[in-house]
């Protein structure tokens, strides 16, 4: 056994300045569309007002005449190419069922055509003068009626991977373990429920915004706001069969994303704008194109029905998850296997039977949202788990902490349910959710308000939530770094990771830092250009930290070694040691850093100090944690306010305390605006109601309730210094946290959100009487 | 249209087109810490001060602007207290996509320039105007007190 002490972390899990911190803290022009380029025509996309309809003719001719009006590009314009507008790995589990303009349009907001002017103010003139004849066709707006296939909303052929077409499925998924009925059977109790989860948007406060050009040499620049530069490259290449060697993504800094920068959505018109005309394109969105035609969480109806011992220990689970995809269906089957993976691994049940789809309605495109499905299973699950408890008599924390899975354990439904694909095994290395619970519950002082007095007009109630997420995806995510030595010991970290404003670039920076021994500063950090830096797959499902991170882990590593090879050959020595930054032969002669690059360039054995390395893992630890909240009911109006969160959670190693932090402070007020303020409005058309910030309310300052953010330690052996993921895990309690704690309040069930005053007091009729 | 105003101290005249906003109208000129996230005065990205106020520049049409005295943070960047709320945000972790920042730290610019030792109650307010979709607005606040308590190392 090795029983060398740990290495003591002198930059991994350090308060760290944000590395773009200074250019953001003084406002320079570092977002995509912080730039100025001559000549640039400017993009407005004319958008569907009706839910579902054919387009018979299109008349553009008024409208070219608008003053600086110069093209306007509609279905007629490109041959008929079925996409998915996912950015995710390839081939993408996505079904292909959009094309980039269709004659078809089946929801309001889709695209219909796209007008192109020396103005912005040209580009909208022009927009209402296109004359559209519309034949219109049947709409269906309820998932729990798309299976009837009226209508059919994608009956072309040659669209690909949707399940069922016919009946509107656009992807499927089923899973046992065990024998259910069996487990029904032999459980002493069995409870069942009907929970759903309403549309919800990432609402970054960057809009979409891309802009291109060709460059001296004529190729395709893309500088975009995106989660996902290499995706964005590869999707134009094929979308627009442009040679994707001729084309160039840049990811400048991101003004927020949640994963609603997951997709294509502008990337591919500003593009065929460059190519056709050979000048520069900008393509906006509007904040009200970003709440209708933009992505948004996928509302799900998941029914539990879960078998319990005389124990108290969970025998038999039955998930059943009926997701609303909207009119496309990107990241439809995906969303939905996390729903159920990540659910289905928080607790053991030797029983376990889930089956899921996701149907099309001619309403708002779902997609990527942090949490990616997590947020609606634990919605479901956490409610359950809460009524179980109630039901028993016993409380939730005792009830949880009976059934959590534990360190050593085995995940058997994470390998059967992959992303969109068989999964790899996963045993628990580390968990640290024991502890989460019961921290937090000191925190939020849970005994004391659970227990208390419920009476009067104002009452108060806790609840509390678990969660467990995952970091990246395992046997599919992909991370890969450059590094190479500087002659004054700094370090350019080139690498495909992309930082959307949640500090990664600065994580990962520690992370080299820590490995090469040398302050934070001296690694210059460039990130996400597909022709400067190696391959990502992207910044979504947790992975940067634990995949790209790994990445970085490697390549430094590898270059140390070689550092302390070149190192030696200069001191003449055969072994040696390396030492905050400087080698020391055996005989104890040192060289420094600087030195050892300064005279590897010029004067001797020259050679560039560098390594690449890349990273995956068949393993995704899931990071845990349990999240409390302090609410109080006002009986007679149904307002409900949080007074207080409570998150505890399980990352493994924290490699940026602040940062990591603020993933969870950020949070919170995501899932508690999905659960109180924030949801999407459609009339009875379909149209959407609420597509401004008046109406579609996310937290503002005064809004936000106390809240208390801590970490229990954990090491993960397979990520970086013991690192797990931090980013989506937090997003998955607080709004079931809060209708846990309602039910403690005032004894009001909430099984569906949002929750408002109405659904309150009119259950609160039905207890009292 | 031809105005004259003051951006930054120094006096602008300009021709602009009718109808154009001051939020347009500051991006065209390369002040580009001045953001847009949604053009309706609702998320606070485009925050200006006018006469010591925070302003929606993309609710300021130009034709209004004659006269006015417009602040953004390029225009104090060097400032001396500016530099501490930049420090005090660099070191909380205030910081994450950093979009509204600009926005956040004139708010605190005009709430301290009207009182010196504001409340936590008052800062809230003051950044409420804001929409910041990353911090949950706990960092901002605590980096603002930070400043407030005169606790910032510079």
């Amino acid at each position: 056994m090795n029983s060398t002490p740990a290495k003591v972390l002198e930059r991994v899990g350090k308060i760290t300045r944000r590395v773009d911190g200074t250019a953001l803290a003084k406002g320079k022009p570092v977002f995509a569309d912080d730039i100025h380029l001559p000549g640039m025509l400017h993009l407005k996309i004319l958008r569907s007002p009706h839910a579902h309809a054919h387009i018979r003719e299109i008349r553009t001719e008024k409208a070219l005449k608008t003053p600086g009006v110069v093209l306007i590009l509609t279905h007629k314009d490109f041959p008929v190419h079925y996409f998915t507008t996912a950015g995710q790995g390839y081939p993408e589990p996505s079904p292909r069922d959009i094309r980039i303009l269709d004659d078809t349009v089946r929801f309001v907001g889709d695209r219909v055509a796209v007008v192109v002017a020396e103005t912005l103010e040209a580009a909208e003139a022009a927009l209402a003068v296109i004359e559209v004849d519309y034949d219109i066709l049947p709409a269906n707006f309820d998932p729990e009626k798309a299976q009837a296939g009226n209508p059919v909303l994608h009956p072309e052929t040659g669209k690909i991977d949707i399940h069922d077409a016919a009946h509107n499925v656009a992807s499927h998924l089923e899973a046992t373990l065990g024998d259910i009925q069996k487990g029904f059977e032999e459980s002493k109790w069995v409870f069942e429920g009907r929970y759903s989860t309403p549309y919800a948007q990432q609402a970054h406060i960057e809009p979409h915004i891309t802009l291109t050009w060709l460059d001296e040499n004529e190729r395709l620049v893309i500088r975009t706001s995106t989660q996902v530069p290499f995706h964005v490259r590869r999707i134009v290449a094929e979308v627009l069969n442009y040679p994707m060697r001729n084309i160039r993504v840049i990811k400048p800094r991101v003004g927020g994303a949640f994963g609603g920068k997951q997709e294509i959505l502008n990337e591919d018109l500003c593009a065929a704008v460059t190519l056709r005309t050979g000048r520069p394109a900008r393509l906006e969105f509007t904040r009200a194109e970003e709440l209708y035609a933009a992505r948004s969480r996928h509302p799900q109806i998941v029914k539990f029905k879960i078998g319990v011992n005389a124990d108290h220990t969970i025998h038999a689970i039955d998930m059943d998850i009926l997701e609303n995809c909207g009119a496309y269906g990107p990241h439809a089957l995906t969303v939905m296997s996390v729903t159920a993976q990540k659910a289905l691994t928080l607790y053991r049940s030797p029983h376990v039977h889930v089956r899921g789809k996701a149907v099309y309605t001619n309403l708002s495109v779902a997609g990527a949202y942090r949490g990616y499905g997590a947020p609606q299973g634990f919605f479901a699950l956490e409610s359950i788990m809460d009524e179980i408890a109630h039901n028993l008599d016993i409380d939730p924390i005792a009830f949880r902490h009976k059934n959590y899975v534990t360190a050593g354990e085995d995940v058997p439904i994470a390998k059967i349910l992959g992303e969109g694909r068989e999964g790899f095994p996963v045993v628990i290395e580390s968990t640290g959710l024991h502890d989460c619970l019961e921290e937090g519950k000191k925190l939020i002082e849970w005994d004391a308000l659970r227990t208390a007095e419920k009476s009067g007009v104002q009452r108060r109630g806790v609840g509390v939530a678990c969660a467990a997420q995952g970091s990246g995806i395992a046997g599919i995510d992909m991370g890969a770094v450059f590094i190479k030595m500087n002659e004054d010991a700094s370090f350019n970290l080139l690498m495909g990771a992309t930082d959307l404003g949640t500090g990664s670039d600065t994580a990962l920076a520690q992370i080299a830092a820590e490995v090469l021994e040398v302050p934070v500063e001296k690694i210059l950090v460039y990130s996400s250009d597909t022709d400067m830096t190696p391959f990502d797959t992207g910044a979504y499902a947790s992975s940067t930290t634990f995949i790209s991170g790994g990445a970085v882990k490697k390549a430094a590593e590898k270059l140390k070694a070689r550092i302390l090879k070149q190192g030696l050959i200069l001191l003449d020595e055969k072994d040696g040691t390396i030492e905050k930054g400087v080698v020391i032969g055996s005989g104890g002669d040192r060289i420094s850093y600087e030195e050892i690059c300064t005279r590897s360039f010029y004067t001797e054995n020259q050679t560039q100090l560098m390594a690449t390395a890349s990273h995956m893992s068949y393993d995704s630890p899931p990071p845990f944690n349990a999240t409390f909240a302090d609410v109080t009911v006002d009986v007679e109006t149904g307002l409900v306010r949080v007074n207080k969160i409570v998150s505890v959670t399980d990352a493994g190693q924290v490699i940026n305390p602040h940062m990591a932090e603020g993933q969870v402070e950020g949070a919170i007020p995501q899932s508690l605006g999905m659960a109180l303020t924030e949801f999407m409005i459609f009339d009875e058309s379909g149209r959407p109601v609420n597509t401004n910030f008046r109406d579609y309310h996310i937290y503002t300052a005064i809004d936000m309730p106390d809240i208390i953010t801590r970490f229990i330690h954990t090491h993960e052996p397979n990520g970086p210094f013991g690192a797990k993921a931090v980013a989506e895990i937090p997003i998955n309690g607080p709004a079931v946290a809060v209708t846990n704690a309602i039910f403690n309040a005032c004894g009001v069930r909430i099984r569906e959100l949002p929750i408002t005053p109405e659904k309150i007091l009119s259950k609160f009729d039905e207890v009292e009487s | 249209m031809h105005i004259k105003f003051y951006l930054n101290g120094k006096v602008v005249e300009a021709d602009v087109p009718a109808g154009m906003n001051l939020l347009e109208y500051l991006r065209s000129v390369s002040v580009f810490s001045v953001k847009r996230g949604c053009d309706h005065g609702e998320c606070g990205s485009c925050t200006v001060l006018m006469d010591d106020k925070t302003r929606n520049a993309c609710l300021i049409l130009m034709g209004t602007l004659d006269g006015e005295r417009i602040e953004t943070l390029e225009g104090l960047n060097a400032d001396r207290r500016m530099e501490l709320m930049q420090a005090a945000f660099l070191d909380e972790g205030a910081i994450q996509c950093g979009y509204c920042t600009p926005a956040m730290l004139l708010a605190l610019e005009s709430l301290l320039r009207a009182n010196s030792k504001p409340d936590d109650a008052a800062i809230k307010a003051a950044f409420s105007g804001i929409y910041c979709r990353c911090t949950g607005y706990v960092k901002p606040m605590v980096a603002a007190k930070k400043v407030v308590m005169g606790e910032v190392d510079g």
